[in-house]
């Protein structure tokens, strides 16, 4: 047997004995989620693991550009049930009404609590945190633009996820840097016990147990070739919860950015377009006005991509093959793209070889976000048809920021609601472990098979023969979901992209890797994370093509229209079978009136 | 396009080797690590920290051409053949081009990279003039991947005892803070013939920097601070 399996683990590959260590809490993923809620619980003075692929400051929050959406009015009058309005409506209905009224009335506190911990915030005169317009943020219940972005410059990610990380060091949480959770584990009451994971420097396999276990992974918007997305962004979290049982949620939702760079998919941040920049198409038409009469380029971020996917489609694009559109912020004073752009500025000259104070960039919708994820409460508790109803908590296993789905964004994120969602469900979600702690104060016992599932990957992997390549399959993956899950889906394309899906997903299980070395094997991880790509993929477009409905992110050609009296339902995926279940969406919030839906126009 | 490359996998290899690669390049490809993941395709083995693709994550800093760079935003188009990239130096090579920074990071911690203000915070922000944020500006927007202390020659002879540029940097930035009430407490923490006194201003981190900031210009600030508290 190949690689320290074999002096580890025996040669059958099942476990003799278990290498283990223990802990109070393990969180597999040090975004600004898995951070938020390590701060926490370090404070709390509980003995805390938190697992990650790559050197915190290097998760992928750190690439959010615009900002953190909080009614602090500090430019124009504000509230924090407009702000509950304009995510209710920006979700087109789908957000858990008591989620998202808990989520906006938090806002504006954690982002204080954030400026206190040092957040480079950029400043107004006054000294106040400096807000900007962004899509989506109204006044009054859809009245006037709102002012609702709390932004360091055009990097809030790496400000917000570097300050984290520097808090969480004055805290001395424990980080295990370069390990890659692989598995849950499940006792037979399906109580998580830990997770199993490995150290991707010296390749071995580790069972961490812990009293409460929380995943923090990240998206998976890998899935798509045309993606914002970093290479760690793979979906591990939903692979780990869907390989044990546990439904994902809404996963037919992905939101496409407006405006990633054409060709390189980077992305330009919708604080562009807040900071006065709009988008044209060949004819120097600003097309967004056609589109959304009121909003224009700051409607949402659905209706944004969807109008120049049509563009583009009535012969409208730039470009020699009229395949995207400009970004125009030329007209915009020099200093303001200095200041308050800088980042952008740099990448549009390095990834699109204008600079942006002289010529419009050029962009194209790009895969960017995953609405759906593991199902979860409002305290980050995983919540699934289990033992015996339909939303009964997974004792053990809490989830939080993007691989959950709480749901706060529905079937479509508004632009800066995500790095609320981090800050505000991490702290909540810390919060409730520490409440669920004082019940659970023992570790249960591991069973000697408990790391069984990810030896048994680990041992197929190295032992393969004949295999398929991780590159191909990868890539194939990527082309298919481009093709077949886009911006807008038609009957056929997602019937067949269903077959295909399943095919390639099956053929993650027999690839094969040619590096066999135990140091920091990349080509293991690769392929290890190619199988939570298929797990997402799948879960994607099992759901999109169930859905007979448009509704936000979800655009179907043949079903054009939202469709209440049927779709006003959140899916969930189940592996086994490929089953699809349906529950309701809580329409009643915590304190204040209920949004009913409406025809939802910018 | 040619490469080589620098590799040793513990695992397998007594020692380094340069390994040479010849790949045909997609149009797609504009950047080195287009590139090198063009070579990974064909040959699994070759190993590198990458994420983000854009430059923010920091994490595929490498030596190229004999110079430190990020891959993710170097264009290969400038890049003179057979390109030839090292892990970057003075640090212990895990593997291929995946370096073990230990060392950098425990650096970055040893000046308590977080704002220490002892006051019980307000209900609201602390207040900051935009000019006192500006201080901040070219200084919290390092990315840690430790580009230039592993091109400073200080570094290389004293990873242990000298900061290095970017904990340095990043000292100052909480130095600069207005917000911070550590000033005296951090000054003392460099007070010393190594952390800080070390830096002779060579000035390759500045070269190096691949998000253009200026760690001498922030340590000689530093050391300004240092000796305007002595008089």
């Amino acid at each position: 047997m190949p690689y320290g399996l074999l002096k580890l683990y025996g040669s059958n590959g099942s476990s003799m004995a278990i290498i283990k260590r223990k802990f109070d809490v393990v969180i597999v993923g040090a975004g600004g989620a898995g951070m938020r809620a390590a701060l926490q619980l370090s404070e709390a003075g509980f003995k805390v693991a938190v697992l990650s692929k790559v050197f915190p400051t290097r998760s992928h929050t750190v690439a959010a550009q615009g900002g953190i959406a909080a009614s602090l009015g500090n430019v124009t009058e504000d509230s924090w049930h407009w702000h509950m309005y304009d995510t209710v409506k920006g979700s087109d209905y789908l957000g858990d009404q008591d989620a998202i009224e808990f989520m906006c009335r938090q806002a504006s506190e954690v982002v204080y609590e954030l400026e206190h911990f040092g957040m480079p915030f950029d400043r107004l005169e006054n000294g106040k945190i400096y807000q900007r317009p962004f899509g989506g943020q109204s006044q009054n219940f859809g009245g006037a633009q709102a002012t609702r972005s709390c932004a360091a410059a055009d990097r809030t990610g790496h400000a917000l996820l570097h300050t984290l990380y520097q808090r969480n060091v004055r805290a001395n949480t424990q980080f295990f840097v370069e390990w890659m959770g692989l598995d849950l584990i499940r006792d037979e009451q399906g109580d998580v016990l830990g997770v199993t994971a490995l150290e991707m420097e010296t390749g071995e396999v580790m069972a961490l147990q812990a009293r409460a276990v929380l995943l923090a992974t990240g998206g998976g918007g890998r899935i798509f070739q045309a993606s914002t997305n970093a290479f760690i962004n793979t979906g591990d979290g939903l692979g780990m919860a869907a390989r044990s049982g546990i439904p994902l949620e809404d996963m037919e939702f992905w939101q496409f950015h407006p405006t990633g760079v054409y060709g390189a998919g980077v992305l330009i941040s919708e604080a562009v377009r807040g900071e006065g920049g709009y988008l044209l198409n060949k004819d120097g038409e600003r097309f967004m006005e056609r589109y959304a009469p009121n909003a224009k380029d700051l409607a949402s971020r659905d209706v944004v991509s969807r109008a120049l996917t049509m563009e583009i489609k009535e012969g409208r694009g730039c470009g020699k093959n009229a395949d995207h559109l400009l970004l125009k912020l030329n007209h915009l004073d020099a200093d303001v793209i200095k200041m308050r752009l800088p980042g952008i500025r740099e990448i549009a000259i390095k990834f699109a070889q204008v600079d942006p104070i002289n010529e419009p960039i050029p962009v194209v919708p790009t895969a960017h976000y995953m609405m759906g994820g593991i199902p979860t409460n409002f305290y980050g508790q995983v919540v699934a048809p289990y033992k015996t109803g339909p939303e009964e908590v997974v004792q053990g296993l809490y989830a939080v920021g993007e691989c959950a789905c709480i749901s706060v964004h529905g079937a479509n994120r508004l632009g800066t609601n995500s790095l609320l969602d981090i800050l505000v469900f991490g702290r909540a979600a810390g919060r409730q472990i520490i409440e669920d702690l004082k019940k659970n104060s023992h570790h249960k016992k591991l069973h000697t098979d408990s790391m069984d599932m990810s030896l048994a990957r680990l041992v197929r992997l190295d032992s393969q023969k004949d295999g398929e390549s991780v590159a191909q399959v990868g890539e194939a993956l990527r082309k298919t979901m481009q093709e077949h899950c886009g911006v807008f889906r038609f009957a056929d394309m997602l019937k067949e992209g269903v077959t295909k899906i399943s095919e390639i997903a099956e053929q993650t299980n027999h690839t094969e890797i040619r590096d066999k070395s135990k140091v920091f094997n990349t080509a293991r991880v690769e392929a290890l994370e190619l199988t939570n790509l298929a797990e997402v993929a799948l879960a994607t477009i099992v759901s999109a093509e169930a859905r007979n409905e448009s509704r936000g992110a979800h655009a179907r050609d043949d079903f054009s229209i939202r469709d209440d009296n049927k779709w006003l339902k959140h899916t969930l995926y189940f592996r086994e079978g490929r089953r699809l279940d349906y529950k309701p969406v809580r329409l009643k919030p915590l304190t204040v009136e209920s949004f009913p839906p409406k025809a939802r126009t910018y | 396009m040619r490469f080589s490359i620098y590799r040793y996998d513990p695992d397998k290899d007594e020692k380094p080797y340069m390994q040479e690669y010849d790949i045909e390049l997609e149009p797609a490809d504009k950047m080195l690590l287009d590139a090198l993941i063009r070579i990974k395709i064909v040959d699994d083995s070759l190993s590198l920290r990458r994420s983000c693709r854009e430059g923010v994550c920091g994490s595929d800093g490498m030596n190229i051409n004999g110079r430190n760079g990020l891959a993710c935003i170097t264009p290969i188009s400038g890049l003179k053949e057979p390109v030839e990239l090292r892990p970057l130096p003075g640090l212990p090579v895990i593997r291929d081009l995946i370096v073990d920074m230990t060392q950098f990071f425990r650096q970055y911690h040893s000046i308590k990279p977080y704002l220490i203000n002892n006051d019980p915070p307000p209900e609201t922000e602390r207040l900051q003039s935009p000019e006192e944020r500006a201080e901040l500006d070219g200084v919290y927007e390092c990315v840690l991947c430790a580009c230039c202390s592993t091109a400073c020659p200080s570094f290389w002879w004293n990873p242990d005892k000298f900061v290095g540029p970017a904990g340095l940097l990043q000292a100052y930035r909480f130095l600069a803070d207005s917000r911070d009430q550590a000033t005296a407490e951090r000054l003392d923490n460099l007070e010393d013939p190594y952390r800080l006194f070390r830096c002779h201003s060579i000035m390759n981190c500045v070269d190096t920097c691949p998000k253009e900031l200026n760690p001498t210009k922030a340590i000689n600030k530093i050391k300004a601070m240092m000796v305007k508290r002595t008089i």
